[in-house]
């Protein structure tokens, strides 16, 4: 019995592990088919501010939620304006592009912090499920991941604002019949995205520790929830999510984590292959 | 439109033999350590150059099958001993695998974005699993995968038939550039052929080819599984190089890494990407020996220049220069001629 809890509870933390590194990638790639190879280095980028900043005395959940994605917010609103505004409607070349971006925040990152791990302790305390002990903070993850996927669904489905997000999908034409300028809408877009895949470094922060080369292991698997998830933003990660985060941890569960990460990637090449324009392409298809 | 500016091209003889003079001759003036290496990744830009500039497919996975050329010789080479056998199951393992991935991928459609997504993972699946293969219970034959650590220590490359005459040094550098020269080549023969063309018809525009009756994905799974034998000989090339293989053949810096060097030295040529990887590979080296910049922020700022600034590389934008530069010269003649023609006109007249 407590076993099947702690699994069920692995379960829904690797869910929400997924959907969060994913959302800034998903609301980038939903709005403006724009696939941002650096955000993996956004998402470290993230987690070294938290740091650094818990580490300067500010209070750490001041520090993952607002402080983190206010710098990279920052940072991707200066790249959008410097490198990815000039390459919208070239897909493989804003891919170089922003490749390379993570490769100089890589390198930027080391320089400033050195190419040690760095980490800060887990704000929360563990707890004891019968036998078992687990991490208190995994439940905070949790919740992070369930307010940010519920508001974004509301903003998008329920406000002005997500209106227009809305007609940013459809295409430029709509956003400027609605009386907005597309190109302010595409920069405020990364912008946001950039400053969401910050929230979620920040918030993975204490539980990973941190090195320059982390954006690696978030990249891969924020790209295969996004791009299988499809072009309904939040139906789509939210639908792969859950898959890809249930098949690993059972697998993990069965035999060995490796094993259970080998499974997800394996089972991404599969849907993909079935379908090509992701789940959503195919079920859920008038979902937000 | 000229032959050159769609990608046919013809090979220069004059600069091919003068070129091989000079590799040649390099060993008499220099030390052949680094220019194999060099050489070697040459070869692993020529490989991505052939599909990505004249069939129009970007795999961000390529160093998926230059990590199998690797592997699958450092792995035989136990087994076997002698090097013929795993020198070319370095080439044909790849090459499988890739015709697989290839027709998985091509049959079912998929393209830009996705066949970057799907190659991406499927470089990590075997990047991941290597790294887990620590440990007595994972080894092929005699072979230990070894995990992390990797495989060292394997016997390198012999002559034909007698694995007691090691080449190493300076005759392993004239076997590289062998193979180096012989895939351009053969890079040369396909693209002049009816398959080559037929690929850069596929570039231009896919749907064209397939309503003129080609099939266009077994032509795409063929460049692939070309594409992925050249990379799995470059890595077998590699592995003898460095005597020892790790995961890290298999990693996104890797891939990264083969995408700049293309990328740089310009899309539909097969000499850029060459150059630049071996200038890049240079200036890499130079960079791995101080510490006070990072090597992937150089190589990160190049990315991002080159595709905001010269999105085409540095061999066509050359190209470029120089047919406009001819173009000026043949406005300058021809407006010389009519000058001179009116003067006699004027002449004529009075």
């Amino acid at each position: 019995m407590d076993y099947a809890a702690i699994v069920v509870l692995e379960i829904l933390y690797m869910i929400a592990f997924l959907a969060l590194i994913s959302a800034g990638l998903a609301i980038v790639f939903g709005m403006m088919r724009v696939i941002n190879l650096a955000h993996g280095e956004f998402v470290m980028v993230g987690g070294y501010a938290t740091i650094a900043a818990a580490k300067a005395g500010i209070n750490v959940y001041f520090a993952m939620l607002v402080i983190s994605p206010i710098v990279v917010g920052v940072i991707g609103l200066v790249v959008e304006r410097l490198i990815v505004r000039f390459l919208y409607g070239r897909m493989i070349d804003i891919m170089l592009a922003t490749w390379g971006l993570g490769l100089l925040l890589t390198g930027i990152i080391t320089l400033i912090f050195g190419n040690t791990p760095v980490s800060v302790p887990t704000p929360i305390p563990g707890y004891r499920v019968g036998h078992y002990q687990m991490g208190g903070y995994n439940l905070f993850v949790i919740a992070v991941a369930a307010v940010l996927i519920g508001s974004m669904w509301f903003a998008l489905r329920y406000t002005r604002v997500g209106l227009v997000a809305r007609g940013a999908m459809q295409g430029r034409e709509v956003v400027s019949a609605l009386g907005y300028n597309p190109s302010t809408i595409y920069m405020l877009t990364f912008t946001v995205g950039a400053a969401l895949s910050g929230l979620a470094g920040g918030v993975m922060a204490p539980l990973t520790g941190l090195l320059p080369s982390i954006g690696g292991a978030y990249i891969a698997k924020a790209f295969i929830t996004v791009i299988t998830g499809g072009a309904a933003v939040i139906a789509g990660t939210l639908t792969t999510a859950a898959v890809f985060g249930t098949v690993d941890q059972i697998v993990s569960f069965a035999s060995t984590p490796v094993l259970g990460e080998i499974a997800m990637l394996a089972l991404a090449l599969v849907l993909l292959r079935l379908m090509p324009q992701g789940v959503t392409g195919k079920f859920f298809r008038n979902s937000t | 439109m000229t032959g050159a500016a769609f990608g046919i091209g013809r090979i220069r003889w004059n600069w091919l033999v003068a070129a091989a003079i000079l590799l040649a001759a390099l060993p008499l003036v220099y030390e052949t350590y680094t220019p194999t290496l060099l050489a070697i990744w040459a070869l692993f830009a020529l490989s991505l150059a052939l599909m990505w500039g004249y069939a129009g497919i970007l795999s961000f996975g390529h160093a998926a099958y230059f990590g199998l050329g690797a592997y699958a010789y450092a792995i035989a080479s136990f087994n076997v001993g002698e090097s013929t056998v795993p020198f070319l199951l370095a080439i044909i393992v790849p090459a499988i695998v890739a015709a697989i991935i290839g027709a998985m991928m091509f049959y079912g459609r998929i393209s830009d974005v996705y066949l970057g997504v799907m190659t991406l993972v499927v470089t990590l699946i075997l990047n991941r699993f290597m790294n887990a293969t620590a440990g007595d219970a994972y080894r092929i034959g005699n072979a230990r995968l070894g995990g992390f650590n990797g495989i060292p220590a394997f016997p390198t490359l012999n002559v034909p038939g007698d694995p007691n005459m090691q080449v190493y040094g300076t005759a392993y550098y004239f076997v590289v550039i062998v193979c180096l020269i012989g895939a351009y080549l053969i890079c040369r023969w396909i693209l002049a052929s009816g398959f080559g063309r037929v690929l850069i018809g596929i570039r231009e525009n896919e749907l064209r080819m397939e309503l003129l009756g080609y099939n266009v994905p077994a032509y795409k799974t063929a460049i692939f599984t070309v594409s992925g034998a050249m990379a799995g000989l470059s890595g077998c090339l590699f592995a003898n190089w460095a005597e020892i293989v790790t995961p890290t053949v298999f990693s996104l810096g890797q891939t990264a890494e083969v995408l700049i060097w293309v990328i740089v030295g310009g899309l539909g040529t097969l000499v850029g990407p060459m150059i630049a990887a071996v200038v890049l590979g240079m200036l890499k080296l130079a960079l791995g020996t101080q510490t006070l910049i990072d090597n992937s922020l150089i190589l990160g700022a190049i990315l991002i220049l080159v595709v905001l600034l010269i999105p085409r590389g540095f061999a066509p934008t050359f190209a470029a220069w120089r047919r406009r530069l001819a173009q000026v010269q043949v406005h300058r003649r021809q407006a010389r001629g009519t000058r001179r023609r009116r003067v006699a006109l004027q002449e004529a007249s009075q």
